[in-house]
């Protein structure tokens, strides 16, 4: 085929049936290829609004953006966590490589203000990425959250019980997790672009994966003894 | 002429009380924000403000600039004047109060202004004028073509001693006025406002006549109070911050108007007073060759700024980490942008818990939804003794039957039991 044609062929307002879209902002790579792979832009979308499905917690649901944060530490601008239910614990943090001058905590005391906190975050253009954990809201508040994203060209990222995954959403990005007993299942539930993608198999404990060992009895020798 | 005669010739009158406590104080409160123009400034009573801006014209490019910044910022202020530039104050204060935007930038335009002046502006009322007119008087030209003598004579010394001083032929000292030292500034309203929108205009006045006292003095506000007074109710009161000083008023005025949807008034407001209460110098701006980075840094903050006008100072924070081995004491809330210390951890959950949860036993091993695998451990932690807040635990790394990971520990002393501290999310 023609260069011309190639590159004609390349214009985001054209998409071919089997491909995944083209993006105006290149995305942020997660650290894991093969996920990489399924998403438009090759990472997770900047200037949109991903949704992260899961219905366990401790299943590596933050961990899978872990490198993709550590990567956005280094933009001078923002990681916001608005009204997690637990704390972002510092030291874990830093472990994973994330800047710790970059992170704003949000404790909100209803779900206005942490909508209102989210889209003011996201909209401001100071921010690298914004992580939502609220009860869920709305196809309105979601599109909100989605216009604030693309003006503020910020990663919007929101956390929500899979059985939400049955309702509509105006996300960009859809993404559903379900534990195994290793590893985890992720499977890409709605992206721009493209056809069904399939489930991929990640292990998203990467930081534990040094420490893993096949299990032990609670009466054993210490690992580690720290006394001070 | 008698309120009853206005009534008779038009009569929709509105008439209103003159205050002229009021009048005076605002007097001041633009005298003070006029002091971003130039150092030299004295108020002329009743309604007249001077400012002597040899000195500045340059800084502000010409002086039809500088007259062009005074004027909009006084109409800004919601006052309407009437500018004049003279040689000497009381030729300006003349050239003002015939109302024609008269600019004498030298002598020979003054002199041509001044003559071509209607002698109403002279004198403090209309009986000191009156005789003028009689004989025929109707310009300052023709009161200077009189002869000097008779005319202190007839109409009294006052007269071409003002005249005089006009033309700058006898000394005309002025009061300069210097502004306080700390900002605040009351607005009585003229009837109670019931809701925040009506005061949000009140409080904009406020704020650029804050803005012009904190550009005489090169600074910015690092802290601003209000005061809503009430009829019968004793005064709101409430209170903005901002992490970086600024005098912008665009920008305090969108804080305020976040920090004011979380108040309720009470009562119908009749006064609003506004403070600033810690100022701090600005930094002059550098203008780097390679783009503006200071720009940036000031809009990344303007976000915490807002965000904590709306929820409250305590709802936005940092994260630091801490030497401490208590896992609970590993890290310390900080203000956003701290720069980060480095601190060797190892592995941690990416959630902690705000205050550890007992686990439930089956037998000697913790179960939480199904029984436990502990994979890694135990990492001993034993520390605090100095602090009364002393620990003796065991961490471990567990998986639940689900595939879920969590970060377990087993307390030594006392009763051994086992209590859920994080999640590896």
């Amino acid at each position: 085929m023609s260069a011309a044609l190639e590159a004609l062929l390349q214009h985001p307002g054209i998409w071919r049936g089997n491909e995944l879209s083209h993006v105006a902002l290149p995305g942020i790579p997660s650290g894991f290829a093969e996920l990489d792979c399924e998403l438009p832009g090759g990472g997770w979308p900047r200037g949109a609004l991903t949704e992260i499905l899961y219905d366990h917690e401790g299943i590596g649901e933050v961990s899978l953006l872990t490198p993709a944060l550590a990567k956005l530490s280094g933009e001078t601008a923002w990681i916001v966590f608005v009204n997690p239910a637990y704390l972002p614990y510092a030291p874990a943090l830093a472990g994973f490589g994330i800047d710790l001058s970059r992170i704003v905590l949000i404790r909100t005391r209803s779900s206005e203000e942490s909508m209102w906190a989210m889209e003011q975050a996201l909209r401001s253009g100071s921010c690298a990425a914004v992580l939502g954990f609220m009860p869920y809201c709305n196809e309105r508040g979601l599109r909100r959250m989605q216009a604030a994203a693309e003006a503020g060209k910020c990663l919007g990222v929101y956390f929500a019980h899979s059985d939400h995954a049955l309702h509509a959403s105006p996300a960009a990005l859809r993404v559903k997790l379900t534990p195994q007993k290793q590893t985890t299942l992720v499977q890409v539930i709605k992206r721009r672009g493209g056809s069904r993608a399939p489930t991929l198999n990640l292990s998203l404990h990467h930081a534990l994966a040094v420490s893993q060992f096949s299990g032990t009895s609670a009466g054993s020798v210490p690992a580690r003894v720290v006394f001070a | 002429m008698a309120v009853s005669a206005a009534y008779a010739l038009a009569g929709n009158l509105t008439v209103l009380a003159r205050n002229e406590k009021r009048e005076a104080a605002a007097l001041e409160k633009i005298a003070m924000w006029a002091g971003q123009f130039t150092p030299m400034i004295s108020i002329a009573r009743p309604s007249a403000l001077l400012l002597e801006i040899q000195g500045c014209i340059k800084l502000f490019g010409g002086f039809e600039k500088l007259l062009g910044k005074v004027k909009a910022g006084l109409e800004e202020l919601g006052y309407t004047p009437n500018l004049a530039l003279a040689p000497t104050p009381t030729g300006t204060l003349l050239l003002a109060k015939s109302g024609l935007e008269l600019y004498a930038v030298n002598d020979e335009t003054f002199q041509n202004h001044l003559h071509r002046l209607s002698i109403d502006v002279l004198g403090d009322d209309e009986a000191a004028i009156e005789p003028l007119r009689r004989i025929g008087i109707h310009t300052l030209g023709d009161c200077l073509r009189l002869p000097r003598d008779g005319l202190a004579r007839r109409f009294g010394q006052e007269l071409l001693d003002e005249i005089d001083r006009a033309l700058g032929k006898l000394p005309d000292p002025r009061k300069p006025f210097v502004a306080p030292e700390e900002f605040a500034s009351t607005l009585e309203l003229p009837y109670p406002v019931p809701d925040l929108e009506s005061l949000l205009f009140a409080i904009k006045r406020m704020i650029c006549e804050l803005g012009g006292f904190l550009a005489s003095r090169n600074a910015g506000v690092m802290k601003l109070a209000l005061q809503f007074g009430h009829e019968d109710h004793s005064a709101t009161k409430a209170s903005l911050g901002l992490s970086v000083p600024s005098r912008d008023t665009q920008h305090l005025l969108a804080l305020l108007r976040e920090r004011l949807s979380t108040v309720t008034l009470p009562d119908r407001v009749v006064s609003v007073t506004l403070s600033a209460e810690e100022t701090a110098q600005l930094a002059p701006r550098n203008f780097s060759l390679f783009g503006d980075k200071e720009g940036e840094k000031e809009s990344r903050f303007a976000l915490v700024e807002r965000l904590c006008a709306r929820l409250g100072e305590n709802a936005v924070s940092g994260l630091q980490l801490y030497p401490d081995h208590r896992p609970e004491l590993a890290w310390r809330e900080s203000e956003p942008g701290t720069e980060a210390i480095a601190i060797e951890t190892p592995v941690r959950p990416v959630w902690l818990l705000h205050k550890p949860r007992t686990l439930a036993v089956d037998g000697d091993s913790p179960v939480l939804n199904g029984p436990l695998m502990l994979l890694s451990g135990p990492e001993r932690i034993e520390s605090g003794w100095w602090d009364g807040f002393d620990i003796a635990r065991d961490y471990f790394i567990a998986a639940s039957s689900e595939g879920a990971k969590y970060w377990i520990y087993r307390e030594r002393r006392d009763n051994p039991s086992w209590y859920l501290h994080g999640i590896f999310a």
